[in-house]
C-alpha cells in the first residue's frame, strides 16, 4: 500500500539553520538518517524537499488557467516536502514517520490509487 | 444478539468491514428464506457463524478475490460442523485478549482517523446492529445522509487501509469508545420528548448495552463501569422525565416511577469501580448521578456535597458545561445569589439553552421576573425539543404580570 505524505512546516517553529552552522549539520544528519531507515526497510518509494516558504506559485484550472503567487494555503503552514511511501496499512505508515526530526509541523497521509513510474510510461 | 458477534468475527478474520456486513445481511437473509417453525437449526449460532462465513467467501470468489480465501476452509462444511474460528479471530494481535468479539469491532471503529461522528454511526450499525434507517431516526436525519456518512466512513476505513487490528493502544481506544457512548446516550436522553417517530429505537438503551459489552470483559476499567453507572442513574427517571408532553425537572418529578431495579445496579457498579481507585471523570458524575438517584425525595439531596463533586470534576475536564452544572449545583446549595455569581463567572454559553435556562431559574428564584422571563425566551429559541418547549412556554406564560 503506498500513500503520498506531504510534509507542512510551521514556518513560527521553523530553524533557518545557515549551511555550515553545527545546527545546520546536525538536521542535516538527522534528515539523512531518517531518510535512510525508510529506504534501508524498503518503505521510501520517492521523495523530495521542498525550498523554504514562501516560495510556491499557485496554478488553478478552472476553464482557464491562473496563476497567482503561493502558498494558497490559508494555514500558516508552509509545504516542506514530500514521501512517497510504502506500508502494510496507515497505522505502519503513521509508526514510520514517528521517527521523523519534525519539531513542528504536520503531515499530511494520502492514500495512493497508483503510482507513476516514468520508465513505464 | 448473535449477528454482532458472527459480524465482529468476520471483520477481523477478512480484514474488511463492507464484506463482514454484507455476508451477515445475506445469511439473516438466507436465514428468513429456510428456517421455518420445523427446521431451527439446533444452534442457531453456530449456523449463523458458518453461513455468514460462507457467504463472505462467495462474495470474495465473485469480486476474484481468491487471495483472501484460506485455501484450508472446507466451503463446502454442512451447517452444524463446528468451525473453529467461533472461538474468535484467529490471528489476533499480541497483548489482546478481550474475549468479546463485539467489543473488539467497537474499539476497532474508534480509529483516531475516523471523525467522531462516524465512530458513532459505525458503531450503531456495527456493534449495536441498528439498520441506517433506524439510525437515521434516531438522530432525526434523512435516511440518503445516514447512508452517506456510513459509506463514506467504510469507504475511508477502505482505502485508506485502516487496519483492523488494535495494536497496542487499546486503552486508547477504549476511552475514544467511552466518549461515543456518553455522546450515544446523550442524544437518546435530549431526544426524550421530542418527535423522533414511534418506531426510532432509544439510544440510551442502545448506549447502556454497548457499555456492557465494554464492561464484560476479565478486568474492565474503572471509567468503563463508571459510565455505566452513570447511564443507568440517569436512565433510572426515565418514566419521570416526561408527563403530559412536558419534561419535568428533577425537583418535581414523581420519584415512584423511578426504576429502582436500575439504581441498584448502578450502586453496585459504581461501588466497584471505586474500589479499583482509579478515579476519573465518569465515576465522578456518576458519583454525582447517584446523589440524585438515590435521594427519596428532592429535599434529601445532598447539593454540598454535589458541589463539592463538581470542583472535582472541574479539575479533570474544563468542559463549561460542567462549569454551568456548577452554578447550578451552588445555587442550590448556597442560595441563588451565590448561584448567580458562579454563573456569571463562567462563559456565557449564549447559544446553549440550559445555560439561559438555569440563569432564568435563578433570577426567577430572586423575583426579577422581567430578566427571566427574557432568559426564559432565548432557550426557548435554542431547543426544538417539543416537551422542553412546552415546559418554557409555561414558565414564560406564569411570569406575565
Amino acid at each position: 500500500m503506498l500513500y503520498t505524505v506531504l510534509l507542512y512546516d510551521d514556518p513560527d517553529h521553523h530553524d533557518d539553520f545557515a549551511p555550515g552552522t553545527p545546527e545546520f549539520d546536525e538536521t542535516v544528519a538527522a534528515w539523512t538518517a531518517f531518510n535512510k531507515s525508510l529506504a534501508d526497510r524498503g518503505h521510501l518509494i520517492s521523495g523530495a524537499r521542498c525550498t523554504n516558504a514562501p516560495t510556491s506559485v499557485f496554478l488553478s484550472v478552472d476553464g482557464t488557467r491562473q496563476i497567482v503567487d503561493g502558498p494558497h494555503a490559508e494555514t500558516k503552514e508552509q509545504l516542506g516536502g514530500f514521501y512517497l511511501i510504502a506500508a502494510a496499512d496507515l497505522d505502519e505508515a503513521l509508526v514510520l514517520l514517528e521517527s521523523a526530526p519534525v519539531p513542528a509541523g504536520a503531515f499530511e497521509i494520502w492514500p495512493v490509487m497508483f503510482p507513476l513510474d516514468p520508465t513505464s510510461l | 444478539m448473535h449477528a454482532g458477534t458472527v459480524r465482529a468475527n468476520l471483520a477481523g478474520r477478512f480484514r474488511d468491514l463492507d464484506l463482514a456486513d454484507d455476508a451477515v445481511g445475506d445469511a439473516l437473509m438466507a436465514a428468513t428464506e429456510t428456517w421455518t417453525s420445523d427446521t431451527v437449526p439446533r444452534n442457531p449460532a453456530a449456523w449463523l457463524q458458518t453461513t455468514a462465513r460462507n457467504k463472505a467467501i462467495d462474495r470474495l470468489r465473485k469480486a476474484g478475490r481468491v487471495d483472501l480465501i484460506e485455501t484450508d476452509e472446507p466451503s463446502t462444511a454442512g451447517p452444524e460442523t463446528p468451525q473453529r474460528d467461533e472461538r474468535g479471530i484467529i490471528d489476533a494481535d499480541e497483548g489482546e485478549d478481550l474475549g468479546d468479539q463485539r467489543l473488539r469491532l467497537m474499539l476497532l471503529c474508534c480509529h483516531p482517523a475516523i471523525r467522531p461522528s462516524d465512530q458513532v454511526a459505525l458503531m450503531l450499525r456495527l456493534v449495536a446492529g441498528l439498520t441506517t434507517e433506524e439510525i437515521a431516526a434516531a438522530y432525526v436525519v434523512p435516511r440518503e445522509t445516514m447512508v452517506r456518512r456510513i459509506t463514506r466512513a467504510k469507504d475511508k476505513i477502505r482505502k485508506a487501509r485502516i487496519p483492523l487490528t488494535l495494536g497496542s493502544r487499546i486503552s486508547e481506544r477504549e476511552h475514544t469508545a467511552l466518549a461515543g457512548i456518553y455522546l450515544i446516550f446523550n442524544e437518546g436522553y435530549l431526544s426524550r420528548g421530542s418527535q423522533r417517530g414511534a418506531h426510532a429505537p432509544d439510544l440510551c438503551e442502545e448506549a447502556i448495552r454497548l457499555a456492557t459489552i465494554v464492561t464484560s470483559t476479565d478486568d474492565p476499567s474503572a471509567e468503563a463501569i463508571g459510565l455505566l453507572a452513570l447511564m443507568l442513574f440517569v436512565h433510572a427517571r426515565r418514566d419521570a422525565r416526561v408527563l403530559n408532553d412536558e419534561i419535568v425537572g428533577l425537583d418535581d418529578q414523581d420519584r415512584t416511577r423511578w426504576q429502582l431495579t436500575d439504581v441498584h445496579e448502578g450502586n453496585r457498579l459504581l461501588a466497584a469501580a471505586l474500589a479499583q481507585m482509579s478515579p476519573g471523570p465518569f465515576q465522578v458524575q456518576a458519583l454525582i448521578a447517584s446523589h440524585h438517584s438515590n435521594a427519596r425525595i428532592a429535599a434529601d439531596t445532598d447539593w454540598p456535597a454535589i458541589v463539592a463533586l463538581y470542583e472535582q470534576l472541574q479539575l479533570l475536564d474544563t468542559s463549561p458545561v460542567i462549569a454551568l452544572n456548577h452554578a447550578v449545583a451552588v445555587g442550590r446549595a448556597d442560595g441563588p445569589l451565590a448561584g448567580l455569581e458562579a454563573l456569571r463567572s463562567g462563559e456565557e454559553l449564549d447559544d446553549y439553552y440550559a445555560y439561559h435556562l438555569a440563569y432564568a431559574d435563578m433570577l426567577e428564584s430572586i423575583e426579577r421576573y422581567p430578566d427571566a422571563a427574557a432568559a426564559y425566551t432565548r432557550a426557548l429559541e435554542l431547543t426544538n425539543n417539543g416537551a422542553e418547549r412546552v415546559k418554557l412556554r409555561a414558565r414564560i406564560t406564569a411570569l406575565q404580570p
